[in-house]
């Protein structure tokens, strides 16, 4: 008979609490990069447009890599 | 024995609280039921798993927002103004005076200023906090902002105090036959 092992729920909670505060973090890390790269464009400066963009879109795949093991835990 | 929620023991386990009307277990559940629970608990977790998804919704936007400032770098690119318009006359300024003009035509309003008996330097009026007109202080060899009291260099355009900081664009004048001319201009620079 093969049992699906399946966590407690305040394992769950913990678990989801954890990433909340991983999430939050990185949110708040794509808002600065937003905010400086918005301050650098309209000053002119080009330079850092795309590395940001793609700095931001790695936050981004690290955020939906969190989400994706979160439905996994259902 | 464990204890329920209200703290009476009971046949219900912790982990999946409040028995359903149709008696089979939580999981089993179609998703408005697991997504609607009845313990306060698993609500608890419930709202903190739509949380995460709300953030990581915000996420997505914060990308979107990256790549709409690479798009506007790329394609917004403002042609370089080649063209030479006059603005003032070398005599009709004294040294400290100063004079708003618009270049190209139809331009936010730049100011003039006289700082020797040949030299000129003119910038965007507005200041780049809150777009405020800036006036010359000329004998600090500044640009002052009222507004917010910002200040900026009158020789660089570079802002030096107050919440300002991008340096004032900068259009560039030369002097030909006792007239100034405006011949460009350049970009605030950070």
């Amino acid at each position: 008979m093969i049992r699906r092992l399946r966590m407690v729920r305040a394992q769950r909670m913990t678990i989801v609490n954890a990433m909340l505060a991983f999430v939050v973090l990185i949110v708040i890390l794509q808002l600065w990069l937003l905010t400086a790269t918005m301050n650098a464009y309209l000053g002119g400066d080009t330079g850092t447009v795309v590395p940001a963009a793609l700095g931001s879109l790695a936050c981004l795949g690290l955020n939906a890599g969190l989400l994706w093991y979160l439905f996994g835990l259902d | 024995m464990i204890q329920n929620q209200r703290g009476v023991e009971g046949p219900r386990d912790l982990d999946h609280g409040t028995t359903p009307p149709d008696g089979r277990p939580i999981a089993e559940q179609p998703k408005w039921r697991r997504d609607f629970p009845i313990d306060w608990a698993q609500d608890e977790y419930v709202s903190r798993r739509e949380l995460v998804k709300f953030i990581v919704l915000t996420s997505a936007a914060l990308v979107v927002g990256q790549f709409w400032i690479v798009f506007k770098s790329t394609f917004s690119r403002r042609p370089a103004l080649s063209t030479a318009a006059p603005i003032a006359r070398v005599d009709e300024l004294s040294i400290g005076g100063a004079k708003t003009f618009t270049y190209p035509e139809g331009s936010t309003p730049r100011l003039l200023v006289k700082t020797g008996a040949n030299s000129f330097v003119a910038y965007d009026q507005q200041c780049t906090h809150l777009l405020c007109p800036v006036v010359p202080a000329f004998e600090l060899g500044r640009l002052h902002c009222p507004c917010h009291n910002g200040w900026f260099d009158l020789e660089t355009g570079r802002p030096v105090a107050g919440p300002p900081q991008r340096a004032l664009p900068r259009v560039r004048v030369e002097v030909r036959a006792g007239t100034v001319y405006a011949t460009g201009v350049e970009e605030s620079t950070a």
